[in-house]
């Protein structure tokens, strides 16, 4: 399901030198065409090679115009099908349109937290050099999530 | 001026580099900090550096998102029980030491990303499941998670790897993030060539090269897709079921740097939701739907009797993943396909029992499954008309993948604990003097090349760590890399080639293009060079006709191996003809490069080890059995980059947990 760059939504992310799409893309793919002479639209972008996509749909999540969509892959997918997000901060909406005409629509969660809020090491007690080359982690069993195991089961010991 | 073809040489010193973005290197990026800082305190400085070929907000293989964690051991369960799964999946061969290591550890980064807002499932005193964001007592303050199956647990993970990345980059700090540099070579020390001391890599986005020069690195780079000619080969070639940015970079790299590597016959054949690749773990252990042949046949009761043919493996409750393919693949080639996941009988049968309100949350965890994941899956449920409910869905084993972090085990041998048993000696003869004797030589997640660390699907003979685990072991090695430079604190790295002779061969393939490009009228067509694309389909043709890919239902012998190794050597000689007419062909010419030497590993591997360990992922047809008598041992090679040459060698498998505990 490559993704494709709709015209009529791309603003190129107002020119500055890097869209949102290209920074995202874990593949590469996604290219800025600044003067057009690679799509026939200038400062849009587009996806340089379809055929390596992983419908990640990290693009589409991220473009800020919900200018990029996907085409279920020509080569699998029978015509008509689209499934399209829209991102939210805590949240995610999918509406998932059949070939047939049915549609579906979902809500879930994404995070439980603001975006930004993370605190790494609050609350975290400092790491021990005497203990570096003991088990645990610098907050060891600070989560509670250390599993020590029964001694017993370790048959060499 | 910097320019294609001239770029500017960045030059770095730093005492430890990570390399990769993933779960691995963001669980480093996370822990090194502290330890960072206790050394300091004993007088001792330590810069690092990460380095991502992507944007570490989306990068490896959690990308996309997941709807499970597949490695949560709970309070309920034992580090050993965990052991014990990971051998039998892997038909016994897997280094109990490292997977007992990562299930006393793994939980306390699960936690974490609860804390962080990632939303876990919870089950609530009545039974009824409830999404992530509902705010039920988390897991740290005795939450019970969603299990599906033992050992995993459901999530509203679309946003998994964002969470992570912003944990670690915060706790690294951007000024020490580089994102879009493509790593593609190590370097080893000049005064000792099994030490490392640097790496180099392009600016996919700027002509720059980067020269990083360090006492310890973290190579945790992901495993290896696309080696093997894929079912789709239109447009749905990017449809890979693990990430098509994995390219063996982990395991080529390494192997050059003169690092041992390991069980690099093994390769994982997901069976998976036809032409989608969509998650069925959920389907079968949370809805708990069966698998049948066109008939309706559950092939696994009705194949049961193949099973026996591979004791112990296949006598567990839950049978090695390799043998469950093995008993799908006999209804395929009989003719009895398509096969099915009876997905109408399932969610039937739930909806007996449930309210009208439960129906509809069930349906949307049955979407959500794919959409937190593998989103492809619904385009192709939405474009063939399948409700799940109204409609079954084909299943289909794909193309093989090579990983250590999932089903699969191969990777690098990489030093484990030291107090669980581990041994300290070798009794397979043959292997290479220079190497390690026991399981673990001082630095946990260290390779045998001194300062080499790695981890995720970088550390082989383990296998099923999964995202939980890739992150747990990242921060193992980031502890062991601080004693390592705090140990080390004298030496000065320096590299055993000169910034020029690098650059040659790095930007070889843009230097190529520049030089013949107007030789003829079509850009892709020259006699001067290879276009990465063309290489590539070159490898898969090559893997998937001999080295038991789709075209052969897996199956291999040494004849079509010894063919396979034949066209592999020209290929390797070719690959130094490729072509690139800009950086994103250069990114894609040095992914190919890393792709062709993981790939050649692979056959060497099965050439090696004379018997078929994997039924069901590969068949040698000539050695069609499993010897347990010869073969119940570790397959490990070294690579010569001089030579060009692979070593192959026995290791001595020892159990450290009791194995007999699975079959009473």
């Amino acid at each position: 399901m490559p993704t494709f760059v709709r015209t009529d939504k791309c603003d190129g992310c107002k020119g500055q030198d890097k869209t949102a799409c290209m920074y995202i893309c874990p593949h590469d793919l996604m290219k800025l065409d600044k003067d057009g002479s690679e799509t026939g639209h200038a400062m849009k972008s587009y996806n340089q090679e379809p055929d390596q996509c992983w419908e990640c749909y990290s693009c589409i999540k991220i473009c800020p115009q919900q200018a990029i969509e996907a085409r279920p892959y020509a080569d699998i997918v029978p015509l008509g099908a689209s499934v399209q997000p829209l991102r939210g901060t805590d949240s995610i909406m999918w509406t998932i349109k059949f070939r047939n005409g049915t549609m579906k629509r979902f809500k879930f969660p994404i995070r439980t937290t603001p975006e930004g809020s993370i605190d790494p090491y609050g609350g975290k007690p400092e790491a021990e050099a005497s203990k570096i080359t003991e088990p645990g982690f610098f907050n060891h069993n600070e989560q509670k999530g250390y599993r020590s195991g029964d001694a017993s089961e370790l048959i060499r010991k | 001026m910097a320019e294609f073809g001239n770029p500017e040489v960045v030059e770095e010193e730093v005492d430890i580099l990570l390399i990769g973005g993933g779960m691995a290197c963001c669980g480093a990026a996370y822990e090194i900090g502290p330890w960072i800082d206790a050394a300091k305190k004993e007088g001792v400085d330590i810069s690092v550096k990460l380095v991502d070929k992507a944007a570490m907000d989306r990068s490896g293989a959690v990308a996309q998102g997941l709807s499970a964690i597949n490695t949560y051991i709970g309070s309920e369960q034992d580090p050993a029980d965990y052991a014990r799964m990971v051998s039998n999946d892997l038909m016994g061969i897997t280094r109990d030491d490292l997977a007992y290591d990562l299930g006393r550890h793994v939980d306390e980064s699960v936690h974490l990303f609860e804390e962080w807002g990632l939303p876990i499932w919870k089950t609530d005193e009545n039974g009824e499941r409830h999404d992530g964001s509902k705010g039920l007592t988390p897991l740290k303050d005795g939450g019970k998670p969603v299990r599906s199956g033992k050992w995993q647990i459901m999530i509203n993970g679309e946003s998994y790897k964002w969470i992570v990345a912003e944990a670690a980059k915060k706790a690294l700090g951007t000024d020490k993030i580089q994102e879009r540099v493509f790593i593609v070579k190590l370097v080893n020390d000049k005064n000792d060539k099994n030490r490392i001391a640097g790496a180099v890599g392009f600016n996919v986005r700027e002509h720059k090269l980067h020269v990083y020069k360090f006492k310890a690195c973290l190579l945790a780079a992901g495993g290896c897709v696309n080696i093997f000619r894929p079912r789709s080969v239109g447009e749905g070639q990017g449809r890979a079921w693990y990430p098509v940015w994995n390219a063996g970079s982990t395991y080529s790299m390494a192997a050059e740097a003169g690092a041992e590597l390991t069980m690099m016959e093994n390769r994982f054949v997901p069976t998976r939701f036809k032409d989608g690749y969509g998650p069925v773990g959920a389907w079968f252990l949370l809805f708990k739907s069966k698998a049948t042949n066109a008939f309706g046949e559950v092939y696994m009761d009705t194949n049961k009797e193949l099973l026996d043919d591979y004791p112990p493996y296949g006598q567990t409750k839950v049978p090695a993943s390799c043998l469950r393919n093995h008993l799908m693949l006999k209804e395929m080639k009989e003719g009895r396909g398509p096969i099915w996941m009876d997905t109408v009988t399932a969610l039937a049968a739930l909806r007996e029992t449930l309210s009208p309100r439960e129906v509809k949350h069930l349906e949307a965890e049955a979407w959500e499954d794919f959409l937190d994941m593998c989103i492809g899956q619904c385009g192709i449920w939405a474009g063939e008309n399948i409700e799940p409910e109204k409609k079954n869905s084909e299943l289909m084993p794909t193309e093989p993948y090579l990983l250590g972090s999932h089903s699969g085990c191969c990777g690098i041998w990489t030093s484990g604990p030291e107090d669980v048993g581990a041994p300290t000696e070798e009794t397979e003869a043959g292997v290479p003097d220079h190497l390690p004797k026991g399981w673990n030589w001082g630095y946990r997640g260290m390779t045998t090349v001194k300062g080499l660390f790695t981890a995720g699907d970088g550390v082989g003979a383990s296998g099923h760590k999964f995202s939980s685990g890739s992150h747990a072991e990242g921060r193992l090695a980031a502890k062991a890399m601080v004693k390592y430079v705090m140990d080390n604190q004298g030496l000065k790295p320096e590299l055993d080639a000169d910034v020029d002779s690098l650059m040659e061969e790095i930007y070889r393939p843009v230097r190529t293009y520049l030089e013949h490009k107007d030789y003829t009228t079509a850009i892709d067509v020259n006699p001067n060079y290879i276009t990465p694309r063309m290489l590539q389909f070159r490898l898969q043709k090559i893997m998937d006709e001999y080295v038991a890919g789709v075209a052969t239902y897996y199956t291999t012998n040494e004849h079509m191996l010894s063919l396979a190794e034949q066209k592999l050597e020209m290929l390797k000689e070719d690959a130094l003809k490729m072509r690139a007419k800009d950086l994103h062909e250069l990114l894609r010419a040095w992914e190919n490069y890393h792709r062709i030497l993981t790939a050649e590993a692979h056959m060497k591997h099965i050439q090696f080890r004379e018997e078929s360990r994997y039924p069901g992922f590969y068949y040698r047809m000539d050695k069609n059995f499993v010897d347990e008598e010869n073969w119940h041992c570790f397959v490990n090679s070294i690579y010569d980059k001089e030579s060009k040459q692979w070593t192959c060698f026995k290791r001595a498998h020892v159990d450290i947990v009791d194995k007999s505990k699975l079959f009473k």
